[in-house]
């Protein structure tokens, strides 16, 4: 039921402004088209960002520096008890969904989307964002430089992120 | 910050490679995320103009002003340097709601379009609404895991849905967090 509302929610506001707009005798498609101009150079504009951030998170993963850090890391969740499965997750969630949700997967396959590790997983990608993405593509849009309180901010919102998912699935 | 952390990540891989002999694979690596970077531009290409433009026509018709002020009440508790007049209100507004319902592909261009109209000293430096928007993004708002609902079903979970209360508690935790990091960061630096 809940899926079912939150499908409904995108073709019905599409069909809402649409239908506003006709009522209230607006050229629709002629405003439809100044709009989609902008959004086409905004993103003509973030595309290099985007091509410099996939390639930073695609050659350590590549060269197995990721893996490197999440083995060491490995270690350290062994002592609070979290479950040494979720750790690669944890470190890829920051830096691509795509890579996250394959390996999300892949811990379905392996555990059982049910068990405790399958569980933690699917709360842990649902209240976490890909962080390194967002602030790329957010602050290339507008070229910041001096990030000021930003990334300390996006870490301690991720970390309590990480730290509730693993508890309210424990 | 960026540069440090750019130049990190690219240099770290690119040494551990080296060490550990796959510069080859390195390669490959780097010419496949370029790609790959390009078709997720076609993908967002494509979405972000359409939503560009009905956010448009609904600005056209009057409807982004009636919506912007239904949520000035939070706007103004979140970011209290934003004028009542501010133009990156409506982006955000749409954007904060977009996240909500996770309509991932709509809140983009509206968080974009926000931070261009956020940017107005262009100076490269950001401001504490700027900062306030990204950590509150960056939180994660999205009330219900739509995708993740389907993913488990897919892999034959008996409650795919069972994800959603925890979740929805998860989030909430990590969106408190947020604001009341972004309320004190606010206080401290000022205007």
């Amino acid at each position: 039921m809940l899926v079912w509302i939150s499908q409904m929610i995108l073709p019905l506001t599409v069909g809402y402004i649409v239908g506003f707009a006709v009522l209230a005798r607006r050229p629709v498609f002629e405003d439809f088209l100044g709009g989609a101009k902008d959004g086409m150079k905004m993103t003509a504009e973030i595309l290099p960002t985007l091509v410099g951030l996939m390639i930073a998170v695609g050659v350590p993963r590549r060269s197995g520096f990721l893996d490197a850090i999440a083995g060491q890391l490995q270690g350290i969740a062994g002592i609070l008890h979290i479950p040494r499965e979720l750790i690669p997750l944890t470190l890829v969630r920051l830096v691509s969904n795509s890579a996250g949700t394959g390996l999300l997967l892949d811990l379905f396959e392996t555990f059982g989307p049910d068990s405790r590790i399958g569980m933690a997983g699917s709360v842990l990608m649902s209240s976490t964002e890909t962080v390194f993405y967002c602030i790329s593509v957010y602050f290339g849009a507008v070229k910041i430089r001096k990030t000021g309180w930003m990334l300390p901010g996006a870490l301690v919102a991720t970390l309590a992120g990480i730290i509730a998912s693993l508890w309210v699935t424990r | 910050m960026l540069n440090y952390l750019w130049s990190f990540m690219i240099l770290a891989g690119l040494l551990f490679g080296a060490v550990c002999g796959n510069l080859g694979e390195v390669t490959q690596g780097l010419i496949e995320s370029a790609q790959d970077a390009v078709a997720l531009g076609i993908t967002m290409l494509g979405m972000m103009t359409f939503w560009c433009g009905i956010m448009e026509i609904g600005k056209q018709a009057g409807l982004l002003e009636w919506f912007t002020q239904k949520m000035n009440p939070l706007l103004n508790f979140l970011f209290p340097d934003l004028k009542p007049d501010h133009p990156a209100r409506a982006p955000i507004a749409v954007n904060i709601v977009a996240n909500v319902l996770g309509l991932g592909m709509a809140s983009t261009p509206a968080g974009l379009l926000a931070m261009q109209e956020l940017d107005e000293k262009r100076d490269g430096r950001a401001t504490n609404a700027m900062c306030t928007f990204l950590v509150l993004n960056i939180s994660s708002l999205q009330l219900i895991p739509v995708s993740m609902i389907a993913y488990r079903s897919q892999y034959a979970s008996p409650d795919p849905g069972a994800v959603i209360g925890p979740a929805l508690l998860a989030t909430s935790c990590s969106t408190l967090t947020a604001v009341i990091f972004c309320k004190i960061m606010q206080k401290i630096s000022g205007r």
